[in-house]
């Protein structure tokens, strides 16, 4: 093998990846926010003893979760404008990621859901409380502080997956580095510092989701 | 939205699709016996091993689970080629798919492994079974059944990651269908198309995935 290294070209474009990564953060964070909204939605409709709300959320968290995000993604950003629904770049893979997240966490917080003792409801029935009052302040908080762990690891699977948005040019961490790639053909150095920036990124997020699971949860419900 | 002319040119394209499929299918397919077997061997490494050959398992677990399937794809395909091993994008697709596959295998493993109380290790080896003896008939077939659920999702991952493949070249299923959209503009009922088949294809993995699971569930 008779290939040099030389980082120099990794270091002059080194502001470049780290806001690359920056976006990817970005992206990750706004399609969590808006893809718990969805999830939460889609949850409390497929365990709803109505079908017409419950079947359409168990078809959207299928078809979703056994569809390609790449496919999802073209559909959105190629398809889509010719319904007249025309997003930018960066909107298109927030919009996706949102409602590819929507399908993972609707699962999450289904079983989060059904975990909830019984108790609990006829507690705030005993008090007084409305339905609408005992889903808000009891039911969703005490779900929401559960299923923590599997909030954060769908985070950092999100994390990964807005490596697709260099897919439709969305300049993120992969885009960039793929840009020094062909521009430079620096291949071994862009490709190896890509991954390792993302090797650290999603170091540096567990640990932190860690420390906050454990701010957050429930005093006695851990080990 | 214009379907007639959509099923017109779909009929046109028909066979250059139906290769494309067969490229992603024997992707996914090699990809996963390769990933399961690399998968088992770091999974009992992870286990079982000496604390080097432990450490360097773990350290292919974590450094391939860190990096996002799209990355490694591309690494993995320019790094070799620019390092001279000439494989073809398929082939380099294949590896990275097996070698993503192989890290979630062997984890899983590792935690079905685990999670089988140490008591039957000990109740085996006091009737006298030799550690393989035990492993294989003990502790594996329990292993087996546990991990299943979660084999069959990492499959499911693998067939839908063999469309990022589209970005290094190889002309599977969704760059095929890339093709045919760039000669007829039909972008949406091309992508909706593409999204179809792979929800029915996935689908039908996860339905065979379940009946087995059912089949296989001890009773009580």
């Amino acid at each position: 093998m008779d290939y040099h290294f030389n980082f120099a070209v990794i270091w002059r474009n080194w502001d470049v990846l780290l806001k690359g990564l920056g976006l990817g953060l970005y992206l990750a964070l706004a399609a969590l926010f808006i893809g718990a909204i969805i999830g939460l939605i889609a949850a409390f409709w497929s365990l709803s003893p109505r079908a017409w709300l419950r079947i359409p959320a168990r078809v959207y968290v299928s078809v979703i979760r056994n569809t390609p995000l790449l496919v999802l993604i073209f559909i959105t950003y190629f398809g889509l404008p010719q319904w007249g629904f025309r997003l930018p770049r960066t909107e298109a893979m927030i919009f996706t990621l949102a409602i590819y997240a929507g399908a993972y966490l609707c699962e999450a917080f289904r079983s989060g859901l059904v975990a909830i003792p019984k108790g609990l409801r006829e507690a705030g029935l005993a008090v007084g409380m409305t339905e609408l009052q005992i889903q808000s302040s009891i039911i969703v908080p005490v779900m929401l502080r559960n299923v923590l762990p599997v909030l954060s690891n769908n985070f950092i699977g999100l994390f990964k997956d807005t490596a697709l948005a260099a897919a439709i040019a969305v300049p993120e961490l992969t885009f960039q580095a793929r840009k020094i790639n062909t521009e430079t053909f620096r291949v071994m150095e862009s490709w190896l510092v890509a991954s390792a920036l993302y090797i650290i990124a999603c170091y540096l997020i567990a640990a932190l989701l860690r420390l906050v699971e454990r701010r957050l949860a429930i005093p006695g419900t851990r080990q | 939205m214009n379907w007639s002319l959509f099923i017109e040119e779909l009929g046109k394209s028909q066979e250059n699709l139906l290769i494309a499929f067969g490229v992603s299918s024997l992707s996914a397919i090699a990809s996963i016996i390769l990933g399961t077997i690399l998968g088992i061997i770091v999974g009992l490494a992870l286990t079982y091993g000496h604390v080097i050959n432990r450490i360097l398992a773990r350290l292919y677990t974590d450094i391939i689970r860190g990096v996002p399937l799209f990355v490694l794809i591309m690494a993995i395909f320019y790094i070799q080629a620019a390092s001279g091993f000439g494989m073809t994008a398929f082939q380099a697709g294949t590896l990275a798919l097996a070698i993503f596959c192989a890290s979630h295998v062997a984890e899983n493993l590792r935690g079905a492994l685990q999670a089988i109380p140490k008591g039957q290790m000990e109740a085996a080896q006091s009737v006298g079974l030799t550690f393989l003896q035990c492993f294989f008939s003990v502790l594996l077939p329990q292993a087996l059944r546990q991990m299943l659920p979660a084999w069959v999702n990492t499959a499911i991952e693998i067939v839908k990651g063999t469309t990022l493949l589209s970005v290094i070249g190889v002309a599977e299923l969704l760059l095929a269908t890339q093709r045919v959209i760039s000669r007829t503009y039909l972008s949406l009922e091309f992508y909706l198309f593409v999204g179809l088949v792979f929800y029915i294809l996935n689908f039908t993995i996860e339905q065979i995935g379940r009946a087995v699971e059912r089949r296989l569930a001890r009773h009580g």
